[in-house]
């Protein structure tokens, strides 16, 4: 599909797994997501691939663990309160070293909340939903075809360094329909020598597993994970900057409310306001460097979000409260507009508080 | 266009049935005073007719649609009002279906009384750029599928082919072959080819049954 197509945002997750080599999907239908599963239902049968409707959530994941152990490119997909019954199975997949991409399309909570936009699963991706200590490689898109690239990305950088990656969009992407195209180069997936294939007789058993009984192989484990995430926060963090250089006042936002952002501060640069943006799009590595820049020149970041306020903490710790930081939010599915965020930065601009 | 009592627009997900039965329903307003829009979608929450309500208030169009619509409780309900589409006959109505045959499965409810009372026309809308219908191959097994499912017949095409916000006119040009052929292997006819009222001085008189059309935007300004 080279040419330009137009699609859904979790339509274009869908297709893009397919490209990426990913053939056996397993998930369970929750609103906003549910036409990621609707496509692998049609697509899967005609690519030779598995799609299966698992009997819950949490039967879902731990089928991700299972194809994931014989080193093929597996996924699931839900919305928020379905991507918390999956907490078990995922701190199982990280704790097992397991690549595998997850989608959390978010919608409003906490509890089963509505079915409006959100991003109030910040925290949970981010920092670890499930138990143990680990992390999760997030990717936050703001198109549908970023959808689309982050989604071969994701896979890409699962497979990598064996463990799982996270999409995390929200009701408005995976709802949205915008032109994509598919004609990116798909890496051929790495050889995985630890993937559960059968020995042949020729060699030692693979064992795929999280339980560590002897307390210093628990923690040689720990320790050996984290230099594994060392390097990926070391080699893989994403951000895009708009005008960010000379800003006096920047926006930080990411998926659906930086799309917004974008335009707001398109409008208070036309209105002589040095504003800027800065749009993380890997959540977890965060985007560090990039806000400790900002920190040296500007006047205050805004974050704005679709929560009460949870990737504000990670810009306070990466600006070492060096610049105020405030929070700009709504909730509950309340999507902020165009000249609601304008509103903001002129205001600050002003010097007023929000 | 030309209406009879009953229009329905049925066709593939994401296709642009609910901008298509929206607008027709204005135009169809112009025409005949006792005009209404029923939304028989069972498969989508979002993006419903009720978007349009302050739209059909002012017109004076009557809305027939399940209390559920936009409430953002994702039930699958049909209209309590659904039985008069049939029943009260001074009424000119324009439906519309879900996608696909499970949107379909709907119109079902109704379409025996529809196809008794023959003054209907169902029509297909198409859209080349939507993935899962760029051959007219697909097109045929989604026509069969929703035929089986709503157990009732199209009568014609609207083609909608069109790239969202980025669309061009040579876009809408460049999918006449496609509707043409699509025409031709269904032995039907295309009622309209619809696009984006902004386009219309471009593609007036350059595609078949020219239909223009007010759209939502989904986030203003963005």
């Amino acid at each position: 599909m080279s040419e330009k197509v137009l699609m859904k945002g979790n339509e274009a997750i869908a297709e893009a797994a397919i490209i990426a080599g990913c053939r056996h999907y397993f998930g369970y239908p929750i609103t906003p997501q549910t036409e990621i599963a609707a496509y692998m239902a049609k697509r899967m049968p005609k690519v030779g691939g598995t799609f299966l409707q698992a009997e819950s959530e949490i039967a879902a994941i731990n089928m991700v663990y299972g194809v994931s152990s014989t080193g093929k490119r597996v996924m699931t997909s839900s919305s928020s309160p379905g991507i918390s019954l999956k907490q078990e199975g995922i701190s199982y997949l990280a704790g097992a070293d397991l690549p595998a991409l997850i989608v959390n399309a978010q919608r409003g909570g906490p509890g089963l909340g509505g079915i409006q936009p959100s991003q109030s699963d910040y925290f949970q991706a981010t920092k670890g939903g499930g138990h143990g200590d680990y992390h999760l490689i997030v990717l936050a898109p703001y198109s549908v075809q970023e959808m689309a690239e982050l989604t071969i990305k994701g896979f890409d950088l699962a497979d990598k360094y064996r463990m799982p990656t996270m999409i995390l969009c929200d009701g408005t992407t995976g709802q949205m329909m915008e032109p994509v195209t598919f004609d990116f180069a798909v890496k051929q997936p790495p050889e995985k020598p630890w993937a559960v294939t059968g020995t042949k007789m020729e060699r030692e058993h693979n064992i795929i597993n999280s339980l560590y009984l002897q307390a210093d192989k628990l923690e040689e484990k720990n320790f050996e994970r984290y230099e594994r995430y060392k390097l990926v926060e070391e080699n893989e963090v994403m951000y895009q900057e708009y005008m960010a250089d000379d800003a006096d006042i920047i926006i930080a936002a990411t998926g659906i409310a930086s799309r917004i952002a974008l335009s707001s501060v398109e409008k208070a640069r036309e209105k002589g306001i040095k504003a800027g943006l800065i749009r993380p799009i890997t959540l977890w590595p965060f985007p560090k460097a990039a806000f400790a820049k900002a920190a040296e020149h500007c006047r205050q970041i805004i974050a704005v979000e679709l929560n009460m306020g949870q990737m504000i903490e990670d810009i306070k710790l990466a600006t070492e409260f060096k610049v105020p930081v405030s929070l700009y939010n709504r909730t509950g599915g309340v999507l902020p507009d165009v000249y609601e965020i304008l509103g903001v930065i002129e205001n600050a601009a002003k010097g007023g508080k929000r | 266009m030309e209406y009879k009592r009953i229009t329905i627009i049925s066709g593939h997900y994401g296709s642009g049935k609910t901008n298509i039965a929206v607008n027709m329903a204005y135009d169809l307003k112009t025409r005949r005073e006792n005009t209404a829009i029923a939304d028989l979608d069972i498969v989508n929450p979002y993006f419903r007719t009720l978007d349009s309500w302050e739209d059909f208030k002012k017109r004076g169009i009557r809305l027939i649609c399940s209390s559920f619509a936009n409430s953002n409780v994702d039930a699958p309900a049909l209209p309590q009002e659904m039985y008069s589409i049939t029943d009260d006959r001074s009424q000119n109505v324009i439906i519309d279906v879900g996608g696909d045959d499970r949107g379909a499965l709907a119109l079902g409810r109704i379409s025996g009384a529809i196809v008794e009372e023959d003054n209907y026309d169902m029509y297909m809308v198409i859209n080349c750029y939507r993935p899962l219908t760029r051959t007219v191959e697909d097109l045929l097994t989604v026509k069969e599928e929703i035929e089986m499912a709503g157990r009732i017949r199209f009568t014609g095409i609207i083609n909608n082919s069109n790239l969202g916000k980025d669309t061009k006119p040579e876009d809408v040009i460049r999918s006449c072959e496609y509707a043409d052929t699509a025409a031709q292997r269904m032995n039907l006819k295309i009622a309209a080819t619809s696009y984006d009222k902004r386009l219309d001085k471009e593609l007036r008189n350059k595609v078949p049954n020219p239909f223009a059309m007010e759209l939502q935007e989904l986030i203003p300004g963005v």
